[in-house]
């Protein structure tokens, strides 16, 4: 059957709110399940999910994986080196020859933009984006929506920012659209080097002083400096980027208002944020990761037809998703 | 139909031996044993010539053939193309201009021309031998998408050139602007997390290479504009005189960066397809001539090297059998275009600028003729084309206008299925 969500998660962009709501609504009761001393449920109990990694993640990847257990789902890794991948195969004849092995679902991590949108129209299995190039990376981009819907109650009228490398961030253009279509204000602040040229078309604040984006925002979502970055030109050094762009403890200390520090992983420590914050009482670091597993969960079993009014009883596993 | 005469009114084409015995307004009367065309409805015009087509012969014949890549043009309504040079091995040298020539005729459909390369195996550094490959055909040299780097190879290149009065084609990309993009710069390639290539890359070259020609007095000619600021820029070295010409593709007129949406391979292309705003000064370019010449820039690629993740897929599309009828469609159904304008950005000024015979339809004139359709109306369907190319992205587009018969040389080297609908 169709699942509300249809038959992919490709990306937050074309997402309606209510969409977006539902998984978030959908999370909470899964997310005591990871809580338990037994944590599994029989929901996606027959259903088999290939997570296909092209690119290394060891977050991501694990957080599925996790996800897809305690759901009770057979999971298969497929990683680039040690596979066919490896050996020059299309992607189309990757997907092919795993769609002939009766799969159900397909996680797909892949370098360049498009790829899961790619993968989608090429096989009826539903497909999920763990992030695609450039383009979006929704799963994260929806457990920092539940991380801040936690702290904030209602996202309407919050004011975040979006803090580093836009340009090349996936993290970034999904934290965009879904802040967006919940009702908050959003800002970006970085070199203007890392932020596409049109970013202003993207109806968020700029701010080139990351101070000043520090006093206007109630939370801060750091990106990752990937650090090839630097060899290709677009900042001069790491050192630089951490005086002129860092979140640092001197400037959060110079701050009167309060706010909270989300981070996608991995983090550089000392280049855009430093330890003392990422450790510190603002950092919501390690709620984005538990939040992580339960977001999967609600989209696992969202797409396979799962029913949300019923995820809490799926939960005592009276139910299984309908596929 | 004759803008080289300001001919515009019913009446006959006598053709005898190949050539244009008389083409004038109202009844010639056919001589005795003449086969006739009856051409009612439809305008009779000067052989369309394509500037700017890959033929992928040889190396890639397994995309497209000078034979099928020369049948599709004739089904276009083109009665010359001319093929760019970067065939494997690179056409840099008088044998492979002959080879070109010579399956060109054989094909016997539109005619061939070749383009020589401006450098030794179009790697930028060293001048190809081009007397030799004019002496053996070339009708222009071009390293086509490899841009120029050397401004002082470009430099070189037009003075040489000078000596035998053929233009150089200028594929403008300053490379390390480009590096790495897959489409236009702008909100859909940050939208879509592609890298974008910035109208600049374009324009730089644009304005470098109009410098030159007028250093040197060579003469430049512009491939496939893409941008506003091109547009401009080639106005500002018309108006000083210099000797510049420029051409325009049908998809940079026709189509945007929207276009991409979907990762659509067959929406890639370089130059990328650009803003609204800049295909309407394109087209408003090629409306008051600044553009001189409309051309494809044909470039068939096989179904599974289209068939992968954008950034991946190479670039081009096929366009030999769309143009006319892309062109009729978003340029002179809306009034941008006249019929006579068409015939000339199509017809007459490609063949003065790359000094071709043809171009016109006075008495003497290589019989080549296009008859096309102006109102035909016709759903683009890639598994018609005569090219073996299907990469085109009109796919299932309702255009009007067609080329209903093409004469090479006094000879039918097209004729549309009257049962076709």
């Amino acid at each position: 059957m169709t699942s509300t969500l249809g038959k992919d998660l490709l990306a937050i962009e074309p997402l309606t709110a209510d969409q977006i709501r539902l998984i978030l609504d959908t999370a909470e009761p899964f997310k005591e399940i990871s809580e338990r001393a037994i944590k599994k449920v029989p929901a996606l109990r027959g259903s088999t999910v290939v997570n296909l990694f092209f690119e290394p993640s060891t977050r991501t990847r694990i957080s599925f994986e996790f996800a897809e257990k305690r759901l009770s789902a057979d999971t298969v890794n497929v990683a680039s080196s040690g596979s066919s991948v490896s050996k020059g195969e299309t992607l189309v004849d990757t997907a092919r020859n795993l769609e002939a092995m009766r799969i159900d679902m397909v996680v797909i991590r892949h370098g360049e933009s498009g790829a899961a949108q790619f993968l989608a129209e090429r096989i009826e299995s539903t497909v999920i984006n763990a992030g695609d190039g450039t383009h979006e990376h929704p799963t994260q981009g929806l457990l920092d929506l539940l991380t801040l819907r936690d702290h904030f109650g209602d996202l309407r009228g919050v004011r975040v920012c979006i803090c580093g490398d836009v340009l090349h961030s996936r993290v970034a253009r999904s934290n965009i659209w879904g802040l967006q279509k919940l009702g908050a204000e959003v800002a970006v602040c970085g070199p203007r080097s890392l932020l596409p040229n049109a970013i202003a078309e993207f109806g968020v604040k700029v701010f080139d002083r990351i101070d000043a984006a520090m006093e206007w925002a109630q939370a801060l979502n750091v990106l990752r400096l990937q650090l090839e970055r630097m060899t290709a030109g677009y900042i001069p050094s790491l050192r630089e980027y951490n005086r002129v762009f860092g979140v640092t403890s001197e400037r959060l200390a110079r701050l009167k208002n309060r706010l909270i520090i989300l981070h996608p992983g991995p983090m550089n420590r000392g280049v855009e944020i430093d330890s003392d914050v990422a450790d510190g009482p603002h950092s919501v670091i390690l709620n984005q990761v538990t939040n992580g597993v339960a977001v999967r969960m609600a989209v696992l079993y969202l797409l396979a037809g799962g029913r949300p009014e019923l995820a809490e009883a799926a939960k005592s596993g009276a139910v299984r998703a309908d596929r | 139909m004759d803008p080289s005469r300001g001919l515009d009114a019913v009446g006959d084409v006598l053709v005898r031996d190949g050539l244009v015995e008389r083409a004038a307004a109202g009844s010639i009367g056919a001589p005795d044993g003449a086969e006739i065309i009856d051409c009612v409805g439809t305008v009779v015009a000067p052989g369309f010539v394509d500037v700017h087509c890959h033929l992928r012969e040889p190396g890639r014949e397994d995309v497209e053939t000078i034979a099928t890549g020369a049948r599709a043009a004739a089904a276009g309504g083109f009665t010359a193309v001319c093929a760019m040079p970067n065939t494997d091995p690179v056409t840099d040298n008088q044998a492979a201009v002959g080879f070109v020539l010579r399956q060109g005729l054989a094909a016997k459909a539109a005619r061939v021309y070749p383009i020589g390369a401006i450098s030794m195996g179009q790697k930028g550094q060293a001048l190809a031998e081009v007397g030799e490959m004019v002496g053996a055909g070339a009708i222009a040299i071009s390293d086509d998408g490899k841009p120029v780097v050397s401004a002082h190879l470009m430099r070189t290149a037009l003075e040489y050139t000078r000596t035998f009065g053929i233009p150089v084609v200028d594929h403008c990309e300053e490379p390390t602007l480009s590096a790495g993009g897959a489409m236009n710069e702008g909100l859909m390639s940050a939208r879509l997390g592609l890298k974008g290539i910035p109208s600049e890359a374009e324009e730089i070259m644009v304005i470098r290479d109009i410098l030159l020609a007028r250093r040197t007095g060579g003469h430049v000619h512009l491939a496939h504009l893409s941008t506003k600021g091109s547009v401009e820029l080639l106005r500002w070295g018309k108006a000083r005189g210099i000797n510049v010409t420029a051409e325009a593709c049908p998809h940079h007129i026709s189509l945007t960066d929207d276009a991409v949406q979907g990762y659509n391979t067959n929406a890639k292309m370089n130059p990328p397809l650009r803003s609204a705003d800049d295909a309407a000064a394109v087209a408003d370019a090629v409306r008051d001539g600044t553009i001189d010449v409309i051309a494809t820039d044909h470039a068939p690629h096989h179904y599974d090297e289209k068939e992968r993740e954008f950034a991946d897929a190479p670039n081009g599309i096929v366009g030999l059998e769309t143009a006319l009828g892309v062109v009729m469609t978003k340029l002179v159904s809306s009034g941008c275009l006249d019929l006579p304008a068409l015939v000339d950005r199509m017809s007459v000024a490609p063949s003065r600028i790359f000094h071709l015979a043809g171009g016109t339809l006075a008495r003497g004139a290589p019989a080549d003729i296009t008859v096309f359709d102006p109102t035909r109306e016709w759903v683009v369907d890639p598994s018609a084309f005569l090219s073996k190319g299907r990469n085109t992205p009109y796919a299932g587009w309702r255009l009007t206008g067609r080329a209903v018969c093409t004469v090479v040389g006094g000879r039918i080297a097209y004729h549309i299925d009257p049962n076709r609908p």
